[in-house]
Parts: C-alpha cells; sequence; structure tokens
C-alpha cells in the first residue's frame, strides 16, 4: 500500500480543465433532463462559458508544471500549448454549430454536452504521462466524435460517416492497445517516461524486434487517428458526411491531441529505439503527402477536398515528428496551431452557405461567393493562401519551420519531396479562389444567406490568428520553442 | 496440470474463434463467441488474474453477449447468403496464414528464452499475501495509482448513456 | 504430477462438469427415450388454437436494445466494486468519497436516461395502425 495516496491540492489544480469541462458537460446533461418540451436549450452559451473558465484554467494549470495522480498527467509547456489549442478549437466549434444546429431542427443540448465529454478526452491525451491515460483519452475523444459525426440521426450521409468512423476507429484503437499490451509485457510499465528508461538501462539485452513489434501496433493506432497512409481511407468519407461543424472539429480538435500524444510516445517512449521506427515513419509521412494532395486535386466536394488537403497536412507534421528534434517538436507545435485556424475557418466559411441538408457543398457552387459576399470571400481566401504556404500567413512559418527542421536533421530527400508537394497542392486551393472571384454568380451564390453572428466571429477570429502567426510567428514560436523538450 | 488445462483451453479458445468466423448464421457466431470469452476467463485464471477472470465472466460471457443477442435480433438479420468464393484465395490464403503464424513463432521463439514462454501465475506473492492479479491487489492500484484513469471511465460511461438517447431517440426534437 | 494453484478453483470445475453433464445427458436422452410423431401439425408453433400470422422473426422496439445498453453500463459500474469492497477498510474514507464521486456521475446518467423516457415503455409514442394481436406485435403495441 502506498504510503502517500491522498492526492495533493496541486494535483487537482493541474487537471482543472477537465475538472471544469466533466462538470459542465455533467450539468448539460441535468439541463437537457429537466428542459420541457418546446423550451429552448440554453446549452450553448454554457458551453462557451465553460470553455473560456477552462482556457483560463490551461493556462494557470501550465504556471504550475508537474505530475498529478501519481505521474498518470504531466502537465508541462507542451501539453498546455496543445491544451490551449483543443479549447479554442471546441471555442470556435461552437460558435460555428449554434446556427448549424438551428437550421437542421436539432437544438438539442447533447450536443453540446458530447463536445465538451470529447474535449475532455483530448484535453487529457495532450498531458498524459501514461499509455493507459492514452488508451481511455483516445476512447473518450473518439466514441464522442463517433457520435458527433452522426449527430442528425435521420441524414443518411451523416449515418455513414458515422458508422464507418466507428468500425474503423475502433478497430484502430484495439492495435494501439495490442500495442500497449506488449510494450508492458517488455518493460513492466506503462510509464511513457519508465518506458524509456526501461529500454535506455538494458538496451543491449531488449528483444529488438518485439519492442519493434509494440512501435508498430501503436503506430498503427495513432495513424490512424491523425489520417495518416495507409490510415487514412476512413478520412475523406467521414468528414464529407459529418455535419460541417463537426467535421471542422475532427480535423483540427481530435487531431492536434492525437499528434501530441503520437510526438510525445515516439520521442520519448520509443526514443530510445528512434533508428528503427524513423525509416518507416519517413516513408509514411512522404506516402501521406503524395496521397492527400493529388487526391484533393480532383475533387469537387469541398468538405472532401479538404479532407485530403487535411491527409496532405498531417504529412507535413509527420516530416517534423521525422526530423526527430527538438526544432522538429516546436514546428510540430506551430503548425498544428496555425492549421487549426485556417482548417477550422474554411469549414466554418461553408457552414452557413451550404443551407440546410447542406445542399451546396461542390467547390462550382462558391462561384460569385466574392461578388455576393466579400466578408466571407475574403476570409477564406486568407484560408487558401495559408493553406498553400504564401508568405505573411500562418501556413508560410508552419510549413518553413518544419522544412527547415527536416533539413537540420539531414533530411534533404523528403524536404525536396515536401516541397514539391506544397507546389502541387497550389493547384487546388488556388482552384477555389478562381471560382469565388472569377466566376460569374451561380444559384448558390445568388440565394445565400447572411452568414450568422457566431460563423462570421470563427470567420474573423481565425482569419485573423492567421495573419497574427504569419507575421509576428514568434509570438507562439518563442513558447513552442521553450517547451519542446519534452524529456525529461 | 497448468500446462495440460492451459493447453486444453487455449485450443477450445482457437476452435471457437475460428468457429466464430465461419458459422453463416449470426446467432451461431455469437454462441462460439460465449465460448471464446469463457475459455480466455480461464486462461487469466491461469495466469493468476483472479479478478479480471472474473470481470471476463461477468461483463463480458455475460453482459455484452446479450447486448450482442440484442443487436442481432433487433436487426432481424438470417443466414448470410452463401457467396461463391474464389477456390484461388483460399489456396492462397491458407499458405499465407502459416507463414504468417511461422515467422511469428519464430521470432518470439528467437526472442524470449523458452522457460519463459507461459508462465503461470500463483495465487500467493507470499505467505499470507494476495498475488498480483487478486482483487485485492488489483483494488489496491485502481483506486491508489490509477485512480485518475478510474475516475475518467465514468466519463465514458456518461457518453455512452447520451449517445445511446441521442442515435435512439425517434426524431429529431 | 504437480499440485496446482488452481485447485482452489476445484469446486467450480465439478460444477461446471456437472453442469454440462445435466445439460447434455437431459438432451440426449429426451431424443433417445422420448417418443417421437412426425406430421405437419407438429411442427407449427401452436400445436391447436389461432394459426399464427407473419414471421416471427418481427423486428424489435429500439427500446430493447436501449435497456441492455444501460444494463452493461451499470454493470461494468458494479464490477468496480468488488476491488473497492475488497481494499475499503484500508483505505476508509478516501475509497469512499472516489466510489461516491463515480457513482455520482453514473447517476446523473441514469437520471438523464430517466427524465428523457428511455425507460417508459407504457407511452406509445406513435400512434400505430391496429394489427393482429399475435407474438412479438403485442411487444410492439407496447412499445
Amino acid at each position: 500500500m502506498p504510503t502517500n495516496f491522498m492526492p495533493s491540492t496541486e494535483e487537482y489544480f493541474r487537471i482543472l480543465p477537465e475538472l471544469i469541462l466533466t462538470l459542465a458537460g455533467v450539468l448539460i446533461m441535468f439541463l437537457e433532463a429537466l428542459r420541457k418540451e418546446g423550451q429552448k436549450s440554453n446549452a450553448g452559451g454554457v458551453t462557451l462559458a465553460t470553455l473560456v473558465a477552462a482556457l483560463i484554467a490551461a493556462v494557470m494549470a501550465g504556471g504550475s508544471p508537474g505530475p498529478a495522480f501519481h505521474d498518470m498527467v504531466f502537465v508541462d509547456g507542451f501539453g498546455t500549448f496543445f491544451r490551449i489549442l483543443v479549447l479554442v478549437v471546441g471555442l470556435l466549434t461552437v460558435l460555428s454549430s449554434q446556427s448549424y444546429l438551428e437550421r437542421h431542427d436539432a437544438q438539442i443540448g447533447e450536443y453540446y454536452g458530447l463536445l465538451l465529454f470529447s474535449l475532455v478526452g483530448q484535453s487529457l491525451l495532450c498531458v498524459s504521462n501514461e499509455l493507459m491515460m492514452v488508451f481511455i483519452g483516445i476512447e473518450i475523444s473518439s466514441i464522442a466524435s463517433y457520435i458527433m459525426a452522426g449527430f442528425l440521426r435521420d441524414d443518411k450521409r451523416n449515418n455513414e460517416s458515422a458508422l464507418k468512423y466507428f468500425l474503423l476507429g475502433s478497430f484502430a484503437t484495439a492495435f494501439l492497445l495490442y500495442g500497449v499490451a506488449w510494450i508492458y509485457g517488455i518493460t513492466g510499465t506503462t510509464n511513457i517516461d519508465g518506458i524509456r528508461q526501461a529500454l535506455l538501462n538494458n538496451l543491449p539485452a531488449v528483444p529488438l524486434p518485439a519492442v519493434g513489434a509494440a512501435a508498430a501496433l501503436m503506430l498503427v493506432g495513432f495513424a490512424f487517428k491523425v489520417s495518416a497512409v495507409p490510415f487514412q481511407a476512413w478520412a475523406p468519407d467521414v468528414y464529407q458526411g459529418a455535419p460541417a461543424p463537426v467535421s471542422a472539429f475532427m480535423s483540427a480538435g481530435p487531431k492536434a491531441a492525437a499528434f501530441a500524444v503520437f510526438t510525445r510516445v515516439f520521442l520519448t517512449a520509443f526514443g530510445p529505439i528512434a533508428n528503427r521506427w524513423e525509416p518507416i515513419l519517413w516513408i509514411v509521412a512522404l506516402a501521406t503527402m503524395i496521397v492527400g494532395n493529388f487526391a484533393a486535386l480532383t475533387q469537387t466536394n469541398i468538405k472532401r477536398m479538404l479532407a485530403y488537403s487535411s491527409i496532405a497536412h498531417a504529412g507535413y507534421v509527420l516530416v517534423a515528428i521525422v526530423a526527430h528534434s527538438e526544432a522538429g517538436t516546436a514546428a510540430v507545435m506551430f503548425y498544428l496551431a496555425s492549421y487549426a485556424f485556417m482548417n477550422v475557418g474554411a469549414f466554418a466559411a461553408i457552414v452557413d452557405y451550404s443551407r440546410r441538408n447542406e445542399k451546396f457543398v461542390n467547390i462550382s457552387d462558391l462561384a460569385g461567393l466574392g461578388q455576393k459576399q466579400p466578408f466571407t470571400a475574403s476570409m477564406m481566401t486568407i484560408y487558401m493562401l495559408s493553406l498553400i504556404g504564401v508568405p505573411l500567413t500562418a501556413g508560410f512559418f508552419g510549413k518553413f519551420y518544419i522544412f527547415k527542421a527536416a533539413l537540420e536533421s539531414d533530411l534533404i530527400w523528403l524536404t525536396v519531396l515536401g516541397l514539391l508537394n506544397s507546389a502541387v497542392a497550389a493547384y487546388y486551393y488556388l482552384r477555389i479562389l478562381v471560382v469565388m472571384w472569377m466566376h460569374e454568380p451561380g444559384e448558390a451564390a445568388e440565394s445565400a444567406p447572411e452568414a450568422s453572428f457566431g460563423v462570421k466571429a470563427v470567420l474573423f477570429g481565425s482569419a485573423l490568428a492567421t495573419l497574427v502567426l504569419g507575421i509576428l510567428p514568434s509570438l507562439v514560436l518563442d513558447f513552442a520553442n521553450r517547451s519542446a523538450n519534452i524529456i525529461k | 496440470m497448468d500446462a495440460i488445462l492451459f493447453f486444453l483451453f487455449a485450443t477450445i479458445t482457437v476452435i471457437c474463434a475460428i468457429n466464430m468466423v465461419l458459422q453463416r448464421h449470426p446467432i451461431s457466431s455469437a454462441l462460439s463467441l460465449i465460448g471464446v470469452m469463457g475459455s480466455l476467463a480461464v486462461l487469466y485464471l491461469l495466469l493468476g488474474g483472479e479478478f479480471i477472470a472474473m470481470a471476463q465472466l461477468i461483463v463480458y460471457s455475460g453482459a455484452i453477449m446479450v447486448l450482442f443477442l440484442f443487436v442481432i435480433m433487433l436487426l432481424n438479420s438470417g443466414a448470410e447468403p452463401k457467396r461463391s468464393r474464389h477456390k484461388i484465395l483460399l489456396f492462397l490464403g491458407a499458405p499465407l496464414l502459416v507463414i504468417l503464424l511461422g515467422v511469428i513463432g519464430y521470432f518470439i521463439q528467437g526472442q524470449i528464452p523458452a522457460q519463459e514462454m507461459v508462465k503461470f501465475g500463483s495465487w500467493e506473492s507470499g505467505p499470507g499475501k494476495p498475488a498480483f492479479g487478486s482483487p485485492q491487489n488489483v483494488g489496491m492500484s485502481l483506486f491508489t495509482s490509477y485512480l485518475l484513469p478510474f475516475e475518467i471511465t465514468s466519463v465514458l460511461i456518461l457518453i455512452a448513456i447520451l449517445g445511446a438517447i441521442v442515435l435512439a431517440r425517434k426524431e429529431i426534437d | 504430477m504437480p499440485t496446482s494453484e488452481l485447485e482452489k478453483y476445484f469446486p467450480v470445475l465439478v460444477m461446471a462438469v456437472i453442469a454440462a453433464v445435466m445439460a447434455a445427458s437431459l438432451t440426449i436422452l429426451s431424443s433417445v427415450l422420448g417418443k417421437r410423431s412426425k406430421s405437419p401439425q407438429k411442427d407449427t408453433p401452436y400445436e391447436c388454437g389461432m394459426a399464427p400470422t407473419g414471421d416471427a422473426r418481427d423486428r424489435f422496439s429500439i427500446k430493447f436494445y436501449l435497456v441492455a445498453m444501460i444494463f452493461i453500463l451499470l454493470d461494468i459500474e458494479a464490477v468496480f466494486l468488488y476491488p473497492w469492497a475488497v481494499v475499503y477498510r484500508q483505505l476508509k474514507w478516501f475509497a469512499f468519497f472516489e466510489m461516491l464521486l463515480f457513482i455520482a456521475l453514473v447517476l446523473v446518467g441514469y437520471f438523464y436516461i430517466w427524465k428523457k423516457g428511455a425507460l417508459d415503455w407504457a407511452i406509445p409514442e406513435r400512434p400505430r395502425k391496429a394489427g393482429p394481436k399475435t407474438g412479438t406485435n403485442l411487444y410492439r403495441e407496447a412499445a
């Protein structure tokens, strides 16, 4: 029996964001249970207030770094960065969801409850220091996302999306869990630092193929969650079928959290066997970039195109992980932050534009948006330019730091091929700009309603963040550089 | 004795698992799955995991199989239609499977010393002291070291409840 | 033969064997000793009375599934009570509050299910066409 098993106040403080999110989720369940028929749900407002509170808590928790609950979680700069990122993504999602749910007569608080619970999982993932915690975090985050993907139950595309996501996702989690079991069998611990120590201490005697098998199994699980090739096939179908705000959320929040834990596990726990996994990730990174970019070229549905684009961007982030250096880790952090803003923004632009049942989601439907709705079109232009990586946008510095880190780690071929990929990507992003600004307004643009206040706020906020990160990258990069050392 | 029991139940597990895949009717598959779950529980017991063996019986063989059967009845799915299978798949698949299992076996054999292949569990870590997998020890770690994952599990349960209600609601209200 | 530590589970084995033998012998004996007369009448669900209409394999109400699902969730909660009860004396109040928090959270879920009417079987949610009241259709009326 451990002599001191009572957690201290400090430890509770370190998981305060999760506590706030959980309590708010429970509160929403209460409110929903007591809500009379016809009464309006005020869960949206509760969620917004909660997220702001959780953000403050995350910042404060970041001020007192350290382990909590028997080393289950370890709050450090890296974790705090991603915690704040997923909470901001949650905030943007809530703002862009309200008009969408209203339009589909689905204004029920459960949506926000699920969102909050999903954020509990993601936020825990960012700081977890234990594979058991990682597993539970991933399960919480994904199961809530499966349900949100199929939230409009009477919509066939929603059903398809949720079912595909669920079946493939739970299969991937099983792989992850199998990997955890292997590594526990070899090292006798599931603590991420503990695994590193165990591997370092008896490196010559460690059964390398067995450790490799464990790493490979866990790689399958993580690669699925971040939609890396060859486990990317679910992403286009799921993003296309899910409600637009949910797609925005899934492509930014759970992905950032999964990348955080992916980076932490591979650089820390499997750091000692890096020469084994680096070549594999090299291939995965390249394949992910190529598949994402080339498949995006021919898409006509904008959500599907953004899905392939998100696969391609996962490839860039993987390049930074292959670099396996502190500069690489900082690049992962910076890139995911900038990617989250431009991607959520791009999805948010079509939330109101697509109308009921997402009638207008083809790229050709955007024709003449520039004439009819200059505000939305300008914001969309900023995101597209940033996704290409044009200077003065966040995307430029994101790519710049990634390839700089790659060059410093002598990944010359990967850098060259990655840059060529970025050039290919310019084609499909520019196509949207051409359609928006140069084509005559079609049926969709003529009848387009004014975007709701929430969506406008998201569009403006994301565009602002994209530009700020592009003009003053040091605001975020300094913090990223300081907290890039995740090995304790 | 342990070894005999191990091989007996390991064989039952594998046979039931294969049978589950081969059966055409979902109910037969579900029944085979119960066999898999039950014999797995005995395997856990052999490894010294008393608590996990009981949990396996209560949760998996009991509750989860009931849910499976409910779903099968709910969907009213009959036997799978016979599909014409390509003989070539069988000719290719069977040797490939044998090769895969052989390679895995070879690696495990090479990596881990033979005397550690199957380490049967012990029920007592010392005179009068409960073993690693006993309810006492599981409880001790669950409620001290692994307190946070345990409490967070309740969030998972809440999500499942929310999801079940949301997806089963009659029409969006 | 070395004695197995599994010995203390010997009674469980005996019981399992008795149960298996009992079940097997009952089925085998009744098929060996029982009289059989084959006629089309014997193959109908009800030998006398009303002729069944429709298929016996009908789709069930989603409520069966909901109840099964809720049962599992509470079952999982109950499983955690076993190790808790064993270590309760050592951890005292700390363990008490841990479990209190866990159960409180799950109870919120229960309250939610209750208020949402997932446990109400008596109220028909939408009018159904009156069908023949046989077999599974009775359940459908109830649902």
